[in-house]
C-alpha cells in the first residue's frame, strides 16, 4: 500500500478544513441550543406548521421532480438532435443560479402580471404567488436538477446491450423501460430522490421571493428559522436542530448506501 | 424461391465496414460463422435480430419478410421471435434465474404461472434446477451461459443466434458447455447461427461453415473442407488446423483409422477425444529421424499449395495431415506431390480435448 495513503501534510490540511467548515459551525449550533426549551418550542403552533409545510412541500417537489425529471434525463441521455446541449444547460441552470434570482424569474413567469401568470389569472382565476403551490414550484425549480443530473448519469452508464437483449426477447419499449431500464438504474433513482428531497427541504431564496413568508401557508422551516434568528428568538436554534436531525437521518439511511462512493448491489423485488 | 428457414441478403454500411452477405440456413441446420474481428459477424447477427435495419436487400424467415427497405418492411426485434445468446450472457441481474428465462414468455403475454413452469422445465433440462431462484451474479460463467441459452430457447424462437457463447469461459468450462450445447442444439429445429473464433468449436458444432472477412463471405462449405482447403491466410491460420478424432487411453490415442499417436502429459480424461495439431508444429524429414520422437511415420505428399512465403503440404496415409513449412524449408526437402517423406508430430504439440 506504499504511496496510496495521503501524506501527513494533506491529512493535516484536510482535518483543518473539516474542523473549520463543518465541525465548528455544527458545534456552535449545538452549543446555543436551549435544550430545556425544546419541547416548548416544538409545541408551538408556528413550529409545527413550518415543519408540516416543509414536509409537504419537499415531498411534493420530489414527486414533481421524478415525474418531470425522468423524461428529461432520458431525453438528455438518449436524445439525438441538435440543441441537446442547450436543453441540458437550461435544465441544469438552477444549479448555478442564485435561488433568489430563480424566485424572481418564477415570479415574472407565473406572477399575476407574469408571462403565463396573467393568462392563468385571466382565464382560470389562478394566482400562484404566495400560495403553497408557489412554495412547491420554487422547491421543484431548485431541486429537480439534482434528480436529472443523477439519473442522466446512470442512464449514460447503463449498458444499452441489456435493453437490446430485452428487445430480442420480445419486450416492447414500455416493457423494457419497466422491467429492465428502471430496475437497473433503481439505486441512482433513489439517490437522485434523496438529493432532490434534501435540496428542496433546505430551500430558502426562491421560496421567500416567489411564495413569500406567510406562517401556515408558505413559511417552511428554513424561512421560520431565519425569521426567528432575526428576532433573536431561541426557536430558531431549535428548528435548526430539527432540520439537522432530519438531514442526518436521510444521510445515514439513504446516503451511505447509494450516494457515497460505489452503488451497492442490492436485492430488488422481482 | 422462398422456403422454410432463413434466407437473407444483407447489405448495410457501418463506418468503415460494408457488409454484403447472402445466406440461407435450413430449418435445424447450424451455420458456424467465423472471421477476424471487425469482419461484420456481430453486425450480421444484429441485422438478423432486428437491432439494426439493413440499407438494402431482404431478410426472410419462414416466408415472412422481416426487413426489406425497398418495400419499407421492418419488423422490430420485439416481434421477430429470434432467440439470441450473448457473448457475456447479459442476464438481468435484478431478476432471478427463472425470471430471466421466463422473460421472453412474459413479454409475449404468457401468464406468469405458465411462463414459470416452462422456464423451470428448461432450467431442469439444462441441469440448473437447483438455481431457479438464484441471482445471476451467484452463478459461474458456464452456468450463466446455460441460463442464457435457456432464456433464448424458452419462447421457442424461429431462429437461434449464438454470438461467441463460449468466449468468456475458461478452457475446462468451455469443453463441458460445448458438449452440452451440441446435444441441445441438435434438438432445436429452428435455423441456428453460431459465431466463434475457435476452430475446434467450429468443427465440433457446425453443419456448415461460413468465413466472413471485411464484410464479405470468402469461403463457405463443410467444416472439414474449409479446414483442409483454406482459401485465405486468415482461414488457414484460424481454421486450418489438423483435427483428428480417436479414443484416449493413458497417453496413447487410437485414431479412428487405427493408427496410434502418443500425446503428452498425464491425462485425467479418457474415452473419445479430439486432437488438434497446428500445421506449423509438424516437422518434415527426408529420412527417418533418429532420437526421442515417438510419433514418426512415413507418408506420401499428395498436394502442395505454394502460398509465397510459405507452403501448405497435404500428406496421405496413414494419417492425412496438413503441414505448413517455409518456402526455404520446402525447397531443401524437394517437396512435390508423390515424394515420400518422414513426419514427426511432437507429442507436446498435440492438443487433446474430450469429444
Amino acid at each position: 500500500m506504499v504511496g496510496n495513503e495521503p501524506p501527513p501534510l494533506a491529512i493535516a490540511v484536510g482535518l483543518a478544513g473539516l474542523v473549520i467548515f463543518f465541525g465548528l459551525p455544527l458545534a456552535g449550533l449545538l452549543w446555543r441550543v436551549p435544550w430545556s426549551d425544546i419541547t416548548t418550542v416544538l409545541r408551538e403552533h408556528t413550529a409545527q406548521e413550518a415543519l408540516r409545510l416543509s414536509l409537504i412541500c419537499s415531498f411534493s417537489a420530489t414527486g414533481l421532480s421524478v415525474l418531470f425529471g425522468l423524461p428529461i434525463a432520458w431525453l438528455l441521455a438518449r436524445g439525438r438532435f441538435a440543441g441537446l446541449n442547450v436543453i441540458r444547460a437550461l435544465a441544469l441552470l438552477p444549479l448555478v443560479l442564485p435561488p433568489v434570482v430563480g424566485g424572481v424569474a418564477l415570479f415574472y413567469a407565473f406572477g399575476r402580471r407574469g408571462l403565463l401568470g396573467q393568462w392563468l389569472d385571466h382565464w382560470f382565476g389562478i394566482r400562484l404567488p404566495f400560495t403553497i403551490w408557489a412554495a412547491i414550484m420554487a422547491e421543484t425549480f431548485v431541486a429537480m436538477p439534482f434528480f436529472i443530473i443523477t439519473v442522466e448519469g446512470a442512464l449514460r452508464g447503463l449498458d444499452a446491450r441489456y435493453e437490446e437483449a430485452a428487445a430480442t426477447f420480445g419486450a416492447g419499449r414500455w416493457t423494457i423501460l419497466r422491467r429492465v431500464t428502471l430496475p437497473m438504474i433503481g439505486p441512482s433513482i433513489v439517490a437522485g430522490m434523496a438529493l432532490t428531497w434534501a435540496r428542496a427541504l433546505g430551500e430558502f431564496g426562491a421560496t421567500i421571493t416567489f411564495a413569500g413568508n406567510f406562517p401556515g401557508k408558505t413559511q417552511t422551516l428554513p424561512l421560520a428559522i431565519y425569521l426567528a434568528f432575526e428576532n433573536n428568538d431561541p426557536a430558531g436554534t431549535v428548528l435548526s436542530i430539527v432540520l439537522l436531525a432530519i438531514s442526518v437521518v436521510v444521510l445515514v439511511v439513504v446516503g451511505s448506501r447509494v450516494i457515497g462512493g460505489r452503488i451497492q448491489p442490492r436485492e430488488m423485488p422481482g | 424461391m422462398s422456403a422454410a428457414g432463413l434466407a437473407c441478403d444483407v447489405r448495410v454500411r457501418i463506418g468503415a465496414l460494408g457488409l454484403a452477405v447472402s445466406l440461407r440456413v435450413a430449418p435445424g441446420e447450424l451455420i458456424v460463422l467465423v472471421g477476424p474481428n471487425g469482419a461484420g459477424k456481430s453486425t450480421l447477427l444484429r441485422t438478423l435480430a432486428g437491432l439494426l435495419p439493413i440499407d438494402a436487400g431482404r431478410i426472410e424467415l419462414d416466408d415472412d419478410v422481416l426487413d426489406e427497405p425497398d418495400t419499407g418492411v421492418f419488423v422490430p426485434a420485439a416481434r421477430r421471435s429470434i432467440g439470441v445468446v450473448f457473448q457475456d450472457g447479459l442476464l438481468f441481474d435484478h431478476l432471478t434465474v427463472v425470471e430471466n428465462v421466463a422473460f421472453g414468455l412474459r413479454s409475449r403475454k404468457v401468464v406468469a404461472r405458465e411462463a414459470r413452469r416452462v422456464a423451470e422445465d428448461w432450467l431442469g433440462r439444462l441441469g440448473l434446477a437447483d438455481y431457479v431462484n438464484s441471482r445471476p451474479r451467484e452463478l459461474s460463467g458456464g452456468q450463466v451461459q446455460r441460463v442464457g441459452l435457456a432464456r433464448a430457447l424458452a419462447f421457442e424462437p424461429r431462429l437461434l443466434l449464438l454470438d461467441e457463447p463460449f468466449a468468456a469461459l475458461d478452457a475446462t468450462t468451455r469443453v463441458d458447455v460445448r458438449r452440452e450445447l451440441r446435444r441441445h442444439l441438435q434438438e432445436i429445429h429452428a435455423p441456428k447461427i453460431l459465431v466463434t473464433h475457435d476452430p475446434v468449436e467450429a468443427m465440433a458444432l457446425g453443419d456448415r461453415m461460413i468465413v466472413l472477412e471485411a464484410g464479405h463471405i470468402v469461403q463457405e462449405g463443410a467444416p472439414d473442407d474449409v479446414r483442409t482447403h483454406p482459401r485465405s491466410h486468415y482461414v488457414a491460420d484460424l481454421i486450418g488446423i489438423n483435427l483428428l478424432r480417436g479414443t484416449l487411453a493413458g497417453d496413447v490415442v487410437t485414431l479412428n483409422g487405427g493408427r496410434q499417436v502418443v500425446v503428452a502429459g498425464d491425462r485425467t480424461i479418457a474415452g473419445p477425444v479430439m486432437l488438434t495439431i497446428h500445421p506449423r508444429a509438424i516437422a518434415l524429414h527426408s529420412r527417418e529421424p533418429y532420437g526421442a520422437a515417438r510419433n514418426v511415420w512415413s507418408t506420401t505428399i499428395e498436394e502442395v499449395d505454394d502460398e509465397g512465403e510459405r507452403m501448405r503440404v497435404r500428406t496421405g496415409d496413414p494419417v492425412p495431415l496438413v503441414v505448413e513449412i517455409s518456402r526455404a524449408g520446402g525447397a531443401s526437402l524437394a517437396i512435390r506431390p508423390g515424394a515420400i517423406l518422414w513426419l514427426a508430430p511432437k507429442a507436446t504439440e498435440i492438443g487433446v480435448q474430450p469429444d
